[in-house]
């Protein structure tokens, strides 16, 4: 077999990684350097922009909230997925098939649309300016995909290896947990991840639904850092920081599963 | 069996998946288009009450912005998920390889995935703005000039803006397409090379067409997701200069919000909505997805 040769592989690859590290790298100098200063280096280090947007600015707050949110979203978004996927994928009952259509139908409702009826809806449940709505948005939106992944994963399982366990005298629900959920671990990783970082990411409801500062999360704290003429380019890029730290830490460490996930499970159906 | 199947356990387990999106999804839809029926204006209340298809005949024939924002909203698709699926491909097909680094190139490459619009814009306004950013180095080493801002031309906006969004959208193509990639069997490949087949043919006749459904099926996900995204434009461009870069949904969020028209922002709604459907079905007929090739 005719190999590539390295410089087909190291010259796009080097190219495309300037690219998308620049950037990053750019947040992280304006971030660390001390103001007025001109250099390409983020030195001599200064953490006063972090101390300014962290207790100044109310980011420690925003870091809060954005922290419960996605913690929150990612609990519900995965049990329940749990529970639908693995219906779908191990019995065959009446309403399935419509079910599924509606999970595709709803992919096409866009989000910024939804705004209008979703507010009304909180306003008359008595969650405006409240954390929990954003919850309840965020895990009903990524909860169809989250769904048709868990049940192509729950498929690809043997179902004998979960009979074997029933004549053993088990009950249906502790073969559950003693064979299905641990062979469903990188399925989880890739659900919950996503979950994760999309609400974490999320701005468009968590601007629309939470009025109150100190109800705010990361991407709405930034976005009035963006907004301000004052031009205070160092905050900008340590809120930044504070904002992507977390996710791309996160990740780093799922990446692998989630290609594995992706190439086992949705992508094959 | 012990254990006799109920036949309410699917139900039971399904419930909640069920419950949360007819209350959060299915009702909400279905209310935006009884509104998009009415008058609804939380600032003209006396004109409230029953329109029948007045609110979709203003749309259709006296609503230039409308047409407007949905032509920028097919260019701004189309543009962007033809880069992304170009750049992810090659990318998915470099980091499939194996070399040295490659686990890391993985994890860095696929980074921008992780980030929000709105950090991107923040990220993106360094890299633009005349005074912080990426072009006044380089006027220091004698490219180009000290007053290239991309953000504030006209003539540049789009292009500065489909960069930011390039930047944050091909890892998506790339995770796919590789996990994709990952199931090709290497057998296919040896006994194309043993064949004497070359590089070229091998990926026309074995990647392409093992990659099809995949490619079908990211492409059109992330063209309604790209329609429907408004976070970086949003704070970015905010839309302008002038429209020039409000999208349908941007329009939508703007009437609804700013100018409270609910009934009018609700109609605008619906048809974005009748518009991605279609697009969506017509999309896989003629893709012939799931056809054996």
């Amino acid at each position: 077999m005719n190999r590539v040769s390295r410089w087909q592989i190291y010259v796009p690859l080097g190219l495309y990684l300037l690219f998308t590290l620049v950037p990053f790298y750019w947040m992280v100098v304006f971030a660390f350097r001390p103001r007025g200063s001109d250099s390409l280096l983020p030195w001599p280090v200064t953490f006063d922009h972090f101390e300014h947007v962290w207790t100044g600015m109310g980011f420690s707050i925003f870091f809060q909230n954005s922290l419960l949110v996605g913690v929150a979203s990612l609990i519900s978004t995965t049990v329940i997925a749990l529970a639908g996927g693995y219906a779908l994928a191990r019995y065959d009952f009446r309403g399935r098939q419509a079910f599924l259509v509606g999970m595709l139908c709803t992919q096409f409702i866009p989000g910024a649309m939804m705004l209008i009826p979703l507010f009304e809806i909180f306003r008359t449940l008595g969650l405006v300016n409240s954390l929990w709505a954003l919850v309840i948005a965020e895990t009903v939106f990524q909860l169809p995909l989250s769904l048709i992944l868990i049940s192509g994963f729950v498929k690809n399982i043997p179902v004998e290896l979960e009979q074997a366990t029933w004549v053993d005298g088990c009950s249906r629900l502790r073969g559950f947990f003693a064979v299905v959920l641990p062979m469903l671990r990188p399925a989880l990783v890739a659900v919950g991840s996503f979950a994760f970082i999309h609400s974490w990411n999320n701005f468009l409801f968590a601007l629309m639904f939470v009025n109150e500062q100190d109800k705010f999360t990361l991407p709405v704290g930034l976005a009035f850092t963006i907004g301000e003429f004052s031009a205070d380019f160092g905050a900008l890029a340590a809120g930044g920081v504070v904002a992507a730290v977390p996710v791309v830490l996160v990740f780093a460490v799922i990446q692998r599963y989630l290609v594995q996930g992706l190439s086992a499970g949705a992508v094959k159906g | 069996m012990r254990v006799a199947r109920s036949p309410r356990t699917p139900y039971v387990l399904i419930a909640p998946a069920v419950i949360a999106m007819l209350g959060f999804l299915v009702y909400p839809m279905g209310s935006v288009i009884y509104y998009s029926l009415q008058h609804y204006d939380v600032t003209q209340p006396w004109d409230n009450g029953f329109a029948g298809l007045e609110n979709f005949r203003v749309l259709l024939f006296e609503d230039p912005l409308f047409w407007q924002s949905l032509g920028f909203s097919v260019k701004w698709v189309v543009v962007e998920v033809v880069l992304q699926l170009l750049f992810g491909l090659a990318l998915a097909l470099i980091v499939n390889e194996t070399f040295i680094g490659r686990a890391i190139s993985r994890a860095l490459v696929f980074s921008p995935w992780a980030v929000s619009g709105v950090l991107t814009t923040g990220i993106w306004i360094l890299l633009y703005n005349p005074s912080t950013g990426i072009f006044r180095y380089l006027a220091d080493l004698g490219v180009g000039s000290y007053d290239t801002a991309p953000l504030a031309d006209p003539s540049t906006v789009f292009a500065a803006a489909v960069v930011a969004e390039l930047w944050r959208g091909v890892p998506f193509f790339a995770i796919l397409l590789l996990a994709d990639l990952q199931t090709v069997s290497g057998e296919l490949y040896e006994a194309a090379s043993v064949d004497g087949a070359s590089r070229l043919r091998r990926f026309v006749h074995i990647t392409l067409p093992h990659l099809k459904d995949a490619i079908i099926l990211s492409t059109l996900l992330r063209a309604v997701w790209e329609f429907n995204n408004v976070d970086l434009l949003y704070t970015l461009t905010g839309g302008g200069p002038a429209h020039q870069t409000t999208t349908l949904p941007l329009y939508v969020a703007a009437k609804a919000v700013q100018s409270h028209d609910f009934g009018y922002g609700s109609a605008l709604t619906t048809a974005a909505f009748v518009v991605l459907t279609f697009f969506s079905i017509a999309y896989l007929r003629l893709s012939k997805f799931g056809a054996r090739s």
